[in-house]
């Protein structure tokens, strides 16, 4: 099936920005493992398979704690529930095509392609070249983030632990984390999912990181109802 | 061994969590309270993982001055919240750290 060549074109436009973005942490994820100690073919071979940066790096930090393989998968699981949100975001906008499709854009389904398809079709859920314009955003982004994982594997094995490198995979989930806080009721959701975290750190098997993921969750419902009320 | 039984079962946890949605038949219709819910699910996930690793020193919650990654942290999420760029943010995070380690 051919694909609409202005859609697909103005896809691989808007990516060109986004890119700035993504190479940094892919290449900042590359080291990270390095670091960590994951080798170089199952580091590389989790990015493409998987290709979700917060959670590989969520689990290399299990895996060298040598946590358990079903605690590493929940674990990422988790981390990736903004996924979940993603797929139910985007749902409306592909629900007339195939599945082959369909599949195509789970797998290409990250972060800031899906921010920027929701920030182009938004109200038009039935415009025309959604699907080619997913696809121009989804190739440079995929060669991209490849690309910067593999140069910082590469790198990575050469850097001196003195670096303290290990400590970019916090700072990029504060990178993420941080920018997202724009209203009341988001900020609670962060605060109280962190407070948890940090009470519930100890527990077994994880269990604080779906606990924290809960209260947020919780905490941000509730501060959005609570506003809703009072406006 | 144990890593590719790891990367697979991620691979096909993180699949399954992006088709979910995307594969559901085209007259289900999502309740409010579940897609509401899922709009806190990034802030609260992100910030659940960096928030131990700042705070708690070897499991011990630690606010001390001499606790240099909670100090570089929080250089870090002033750049993030000035900035919102990813680089900038590990980076200064990073040169934070190790000019906290030298300080204390």
């Amino acid at each position: 099936m051919p694909l609409a060549r202005t859609e697909f074109q103005a896809g691989l436009r808007a990516s060109l920005p986004l890119l700035v973005a993504i190479a940094p942490f892919g290449l900042v994820t590359g080291v990270a493992m390095a670091a960590g100690g994951i080798p170089p073919l199952q580091a590389m071979a989790m990015s493409v398979l998987v290709y979700a940066g917060a959670s590989m790096l969520a689990a290399m930090q299990l895996i060298v704690e040598g946590a358990p393989a079903l605690v590493v998968v929940l674990a990422a699981f988790i981390v990736n529930l903004r996924l979940l949100m993603y797929s139910a975001s985007i749902r409306p906008y592909f629900t007339g095509e195939p599945l082959g499709r369909r599949l195509l854009v789970s797998y290409a389904l990250v972060d800031n392609p899906y921010a920027l398809f929701i920030q182009r079709f938004g109200t038009h859920p039935g415009a025309a070249g959604k699907f080619d314009y997913f696809v121009g955003l989804a190739i440079p982004t995929w060669l991209c983030w490849q690309a910067a994982v593999g140069a910082g594997l590469l790198v990575g094995h050469q850097l001196p632990a003195a670096w303290k490198l290990e400590f970019a995979a916090p700072l990029a989930f504060i990178a993420m984390s941080v920018p997202l806080l724009r209203d009341k009721a988001t900020a609670a959701a962060a605060l109280s999912a962190g407070i948890t975290a940090v009470l519930t750190h100890g527990l077994p098997l994880r269990l604080g990181l779906a606990l924290a993921a809960a209260v947020g969750i919780a905490f941000g419902l509730f501060t959005e109802k609570l506003l809703r009320t009072k406006a | 061994m144990t890593l590719w039984l790891i990367i697979l079962g991620m691979s096909v946890a993180t699949f399954g969590q992006r088709a979910s949605f995307l594969l559901l038949p085209e007259h289900v219709k999502l309740p409010l309270l579940l897609r509401q819910a899922l709009r806190y699910v990034p802030a609260a996930v992100l910030t659940a993982i960096w928030a131990p690793e700042l705070l708690l020193q070897k499991g011990v919650l630690s606010l001390a001055p001499g606790n240099e990654r909670l100090l570089a942290g929080m250089v870090a999420i002033a750049v993030a919240w000035r900035f919102r760029a990813t680089f900038a943010t590990i980076v200064a995070g990073l040169v934070a750290l190790h000019v906290f380690d030298r300080l204390f």
